[in-house]
């Protein structure tokens, strides 16, 4: 019996800082991805081979695009349509961890439910990372596309930056789809998405009624706003309202079911 | 059997620190399902309770919301004297519940990595791990582990804040008896050291081998708060039943031996301690006719204290009549 002990324990105890959020949770969450096989092959191989089968065309190197050539152009969507997909998965992870029922025993802990979010969309920018990185590394070690270094850098960051928006997305659907066939379903929404978004195909292609609708799809806004630096066009309006207007869609989304799912009943 | 039968705990914080866990006047209901209907449960440190009762009795229930992670529709709950949520995040708390999951990609030894990083101080992983018995398969992933290492797993999570208080929910679902036997010994030594613990089980035989104090629950009320030896008293008892017209249940309340009477008609039923006092007396101070001596077993009275027939056992071995 030792209750004064445990009444001077109690009174020091205190909650970790930051809500749990820690670096050994970051060093164990990005373990994790590379130890699945599938995260990386979505993430880092399939974008490497896509710029490899598309980036590359015979003349890509000398057709002018912009401040660089079309070859860099190609990369950049590339780049975006890997990064995207790897924080989708990242973020959608969670549907995985409730299923196993750990989201359930992380309430039994100090961290926060802020705190949580908070490692899975830093791990989910850390795959995205990732996957840029490894299609700019094939794209300067093919010598074909060609930019300013500035270029690369400001390209390559924007593409990261802007994959957060899919970070978001991806913890919704997380939170809404069950864990069985999240990924699968994922990957056909991105695919789908980046048709609309013009990542494969310039949607000059489709009528212009069509146009006026795929211009509001979640991939359009940022896939303008990416190629950016690159074209030297100018910023139009209507991407960066794009982007605002479903980063604010898939927060809320995200953050509605989470509050579902993690309600004290 | 309708009367909570209460008796002391032996122990009290008397004014020396916070109570483990108050709980007062809490109820909660699922839709119709009223799952805890008024419970006032108070652990003082130190203790080791076992809340006791049928599948469907509240157990879960209670624990959850002893844990924060339901909120009661009415009533306190206190744990250290502050918040369950907050108790949690200063490790005051730790659970080992049913439905706990463990990440499948890490291995022992990250899972407690993983977890120790979340408290502001933890114990040494590795040393939790030897103290749990799974230090020898520290690096193999969780996937690979058997039921019984993922549940000594889930254990050492829980000892890693060395909480004040540990929650079992069911722990030993599952196990072996050599298993129980080696969970409970840990347990047990684990809590010499001051930790309250509070397990939640179906299992009447380890209540009574395993907890210092006995919560009985019945459809969401506690039906009965001793030691293991007091309720083993009281369910070892007898009923003394006899016809005895226009008698009251506050007068044989005062009947030698009685601990809970009950009047159906002329018929009186007086669960006795000691039935050859409360027969006695039945006998040379009042009335009473046709006598009959019932003894039961520790099940039927176990099954009678949290079953779902609001009527007394009826008895079935009667082995004396008078």
């Amino acid at each position: 019996m030792s209750t004064p002990t445990i009444a001077s324990d109690v009174a020091t105890r205190r909650a970790p800082a930051l809500g749990g959020f820690n670096l050994t949770l970051l060093k164990l969450e990005v373990r994790r991805l590379t130890r699945n096989p599938r995260t990386i092959i979505i993430a880092v191989v399939a974008p490497v081979v896509f710029f490899l089968l598309f980036g590359l065309n015979r003349s890509y190197d000398t057709i002018k695009y912009g401040h660089g050539n079309l070859s860099a152009f190609v990369m950049v969507s590339v780049a975006l349509y890997g990064a995207v997909l790897a924080t989708t998965f990242g973020g959608a992870m969670v549907s995985m961890e409730r299923s196993q029922g750990w989201s359930r025993q992380l309430r039994l802990t100090p961290l926060t439910p802020a705190a949580y979010i908070a490692i899975k969309v830093v791990t989910a920018l850390v795959l995205g990372a990732t996957s840029v990185a490894a299609v700019y590394i094939i794209g300067s070690l093919t010598h074909k596309a060609s930019m300013s270094a500035g270029l690369w850098i400001a390209t390559g960051f924007s593409v990261w930056v802007g994959s957060l928006l899919f970070a978001a997305f991806g913890l919704f659907m997380g939170y809404l789809l069950p864990a069985e066939n999240v990924m699968q379903l994922i990957g056909l929404i991105v695919g789908l998405l980046s048709f609309a978004g013009g990542l494969f195909i310039p949607i000059s292609q489709f009528a212009l009624a069509v146009q006026d609708v795929l211009k509001w799809t979640p991939l359009y806004g940022l896939n303008q706003l990416v190629h950016t630096p690159l074209l030297g066009n100018g910023v139009d309006w209507t991407w960066v309202v794009n982007v605002l207007g479903w980063l604010i869609i898939f927060s809320a989304g995200a953050m509605w079911r989470f509050r579902k799912d993690t309600a004290r009943v | 059997m309708t009367q909570t039968a209460t008796f002391g705990t032996g122990r009290s914080a008397d004014g020396m620190g916070p109570l483990a866990v108050e709980l007062t006047g809490v109820h909660k209901s699922f839709g119709h399902v009223h799952a805890v209907d008024g419970v006032d449960l108070n652990l003082s440190s130190g203790e080791i309770v076992a809340i006791l009762g049928p599948n469907g009795a509240g157990k879960t229930s209670t624990i959850d919301i002893i844990l924060g992670l339901s909120q009661p529709d009415s009533g306190r709950v206190q744990v250290f004297g502050m918040h369950p949520r907050q108790a949690i995040s200063r490790g005051l708390v730790s659970a080992v519940m049913q439905t706990g999951g463990l990440l499948r990609d890490l291995t022992v030894f990250e899972t407690a990595e993983y977890t120790a990083s979340l408290f502001a101080r933890s114990q040494n992983p590795r040393e939790v791990l030897r103290t749990a018995g799974i230090a020898d398969i520290a690096d193999r992933r969780v996937n690979k582990c058997s039921g019984g290492e993922q549940q000594r797993l889930r254990f050492a999570l829980a000892l890693l804040s060395n909480p004040d208080l540990l929650v079992l929910d069911e722990p030993t679902t599952g196990m072996d008896v050599e298993g129980r036997r080696g969970f409970w010994a840990a347990i047990r030594k684990d809590a010499e050291n001051g930790r309250t613990v509070l397990f939640a089980t179906h299992y009447l035989e380890e209540a009574d081998a395993y907890a210092d104090r006995i919560v009985l629950l019945r459809h969401g009320k506690v039906v009965a708060d001793g030691t293991s030896s007091q309720i083993k008293a009281m369910t070892a008892g007898r009923i003394v039943r006899a016809t005895l017209p226009g008698a009251s249940e506050e007068a044989l309340r005062t009947v030698p031996g009685a601990d809970t009477v009950e009047v159906r008609g002329e018929t009186v039923l007086v669960h006795s301690n000691d039935s050859d006092a409360t027969a006695r007396y039945l006998l040379t101070q009042t009335a009473a006719k046709d006598l009959e001596i019932t003894a039961r077993g520790i099940e039927d009275a176990f099954i009678a204290l949290t079953g779902d027939d609001p009527e007394p056992a009826t008895p079935t071995s009667p082995w004396m009549t008078r």
